[in-house]
């Protein structure tokens, strides 16, 4: 849906999870669908009068149904599959010829092509950096607020803040904090050159930096609310036993917590994945070291505007849908494994 | 007597150590945006000062309404808001609808059609932005609020959070509301979305959070250059290279921040229930 999200955005990645949930309450609506069936069978009697109203209750859905479903057809299932015609066509460089049909001749060279897999190796870079770090400070502040302690309220809601910073919002905040001219980093006497942002070295971990303390708040929410469906009594029980706060945490906690945690790893290596914006802003086209940010997203988008070549735009966006559709897959046997295990 | 109190003592002292590590957590969080608030009320020749100033000695409230006016903040504002509340009644309105039907209406196809709605959430925009951007364009929506709005008027997840919240109200009540004589669409709206209201906030919420927040479309569909520009892309538009144009893009960025904030603080509970929903359980 969006860069939250990408919150989402992530935020958005939780949505993906949200399909799990579904067959548990396909039973539900078994149960209540059968319940209809045999209250208006006795009461109607007519099984014309029966089969009218069915007729119109399905009409009735459709209608209710419709709006949803244009938009899905045209804004979602539409692109989704064009993407895959897209991909048999070829733009020539030069402005005003038409696209070429040349089948799957594209994809080999697009997907083996350097800027592809430089760009492939970039994401995964800055996946890495940006993942296992929001994870672990997320859990970690969670585990800390997770007392009754007066006040706790305004330290949750402080940790959470991040969740709704948007990444123009936070390029703004580290873009300054990053200048080498302006504030706190000259006068700690750190003046690299060139600055961090211009940097081969340092713009790719400072993009992820700024990733990270966007994604925390979110990160420290997943982990809250897993936090709160472990029962209490369980860790008090072994704390009499005499199991330490270190023991506690490693053998109850985290086991206890290991499918929140991995829910979280989905959530972030999505949010990772799709990273663009801080880029766009703070790197953008014109700067010597994009070469050495080029994330995948930021490689689309040039690949349709700048190159102008929608066919092998879809071909990279396809290889990015495949990422996604396989870590959601996972999320999904483990999930089932788990809600198995527990029944 | 004497353990007791050590035991109370080292009790303390736990509370305290809680509170010395929970404070400086939030401090190291809070920073970054403490600096911008005290950045964007600096002349930009403070900026420079070593040691950087802490607290604004004289703020320049100026820069703020520099942002505001020459900075074309309001006219992104009016943008950004006016995008986000089409998307979010958009939503709020076709989850309802399609919602009610998968709770409470039995139709042929019921099954495939639900997996087919929340199919769309596994189709990332960035593989539907390429087609979307033609669409909109041969529809003559480029760089109009309908490109910016009308893709995202429907979600799959609303519609699963909604025919969740549906499901669990009680048989009694609808059979009781038949008898009384309403239909389906007067039981919709006076009893099936009154009492899916924490639902309705909590996805409402959620849909704010994720339109305004939106980069990569509103980017591409109205080319980044023109005056359709919502605050995130004018944020970047804002954002100088000059020292001098520093306090204002920060002011800039407060600016962009505050409704968002004001989310949080009134709405905090319903958002951890909608980015939690797929989390446990």
């Amino acid at each position: 849906m969006t860069d939250i999200g990408r919150a989402g955005m992530d935020a958005e990645g939780g949505l993906e999870a949200a399909a799990l949930v579904v067959e548990t309450h396909e039973a539900e609506v078994e149960a209540r669908e059968a319940g209809g069936d045999t209250d208006k069978t006795t009461g109607d009697g007519a099984g014309g009068a029966l089969a009218r109203r069915r007729r119109k209750e399905a009409a009735l859905a459709y209608v209710l149904l419709l709006p949803a479903l244009v938009l899905f057809g045209v804004f979602s299932f539409y692109p989704f599959f064009r993407n895959f015609k897209l991909m048999l066509y070829e733009t020539p460089p030069v402005p005003g010829l038409p696209a070429r049909y040349v089948g799957l001749h594209q994809i080999v060279p697009t997907i083996t092509s350097t800027e592809f897999t430089q760009s492939l190796v970039t994401t995964v870079i800055f996946v890495v950096l940006v993942v296992p770090i929001s994870l672990i400070l997320g859990l970690a502040l969670a585990v800390a607020a997770h007392r009754k302690l007066k006040g706790i309220g305004i330290y949750r809601m402080i940790f959470s803040s991040t969740v709704v910073s948007s990444v123009a919002v936070a390029s703004v905040v580290f873009g300054t904090l990053l200048n080498p001219v302006v504030g706190l980093l000259p006068w700690l006497g750190i003046n690299p050159t060139p600055p961090a942002l211009e940097s081969t070295t340092w713009a790719l971990p400072s993009v992820a930096l700024i990733t990270i303390w966007q994604f925390l708040g979110l990160s420290f929410i997943i982990m809250s609310a897993g936090l709160q469906s472990v029962p209490d009594e369980l860790l008090e029980a072994a704390r009499i036993d005499g199991a330490g706060a270190w023991t506690r945490f490693w053998r109850m906690t985290v086991p206890l917590l290991s499918p929140t945690i991995f829910f979280g790893f989905v959530v972030s290596t999505i949010y990772a994945f799709q990273a663009f914006g801080a880029i766009d802003i703070l790197i953008g086209n014109s700067n010597a070291v994009r070469l050495h940010t080029n994330v995948l997203i930021y490689n689309i988008v040039n690949t349709l505007q700048v190159s102008n070549n929608p066919g092998a735009a879809a071909i990279m966006a396809t290889v990015l849908f495949l990422i996604m559709l396989g870590l959601t897959v996972l999320q999904m046997r483990l999930l089932e494994r788990r809600v198995n295990y527990g029944r | 007597m004497a353990a007791e109190t050590a035991s109370a003592r080292h009790r303390r002292l736990r509370t305290l150590g809680s509170y010395a590590f929970l404070t400086a957590a939030a401090i190291v969080i809070l920073f970054p945006i403490y600096v911008t608030i005290v950045n964007s009320l600096l002349r930009p020749d403070q900026l420079v000062e070593q040691p950087p100033p802490l607290v604004p000695t004289s703020p320049q409230w100026h820069n703020y309404v520099a942002a505001w006016t020459t900075g074309s903040m309001s006219t992104y504002m009016a943008t950004s808001a006016i995008m986000t509340f089409a998307i979010v009644a958009g939503q709020l309105v076709t989850s309802i609808l399609a919602a009610y039907a998968f709770a409470f209406l039995r139709f042929p196809l019921k099954r495939t059609l639900f997996v087919v709605c929340l199919a769309t959430l596994m189709i990332p925009l960035e593989v539907t932005f390429i087609t979307n951007l033609d669409t909109v364009t041969s529809l003559h929506w480029f760089n109009t609020y309908e490109g910016l709005a009308v893709p995202f008027l429907a979600t799959g997840f609303g519609i699963f959070l909604l025919r969740q919240a549906f499901l669990q109200i009680p048989r009694d009540l609808q059979e009781a509301a038949q008898l009384d004589g309403y239909g389906h669409l007067r039981f919709m709206t006076r009893v099936a979305v009154p009492l899916a209201r924490p639902s309705l906030a909590a996805l409402g919420v959620f849909s704010f959070l994720a339109a305004w927040n939106q980069y990569l479309w509103p980017l591409v569909a109205t080319g980044g250059q023109t005056p359709l520009n919502t605050v995130q892309i004018g944020l970047k538009a804002l954002l100088g290279q000059q020292v001098s144009q520093i306090p204002i893009s920060l002011a800039g960025a407060v600016i962009a921040f505050v409704p968002l904030l004001i989310l949080l603080l009134i709405f905090q509970k319903q958002l951890v229930r909608s980015l939690t929903a797929g989390a446990v359980k």
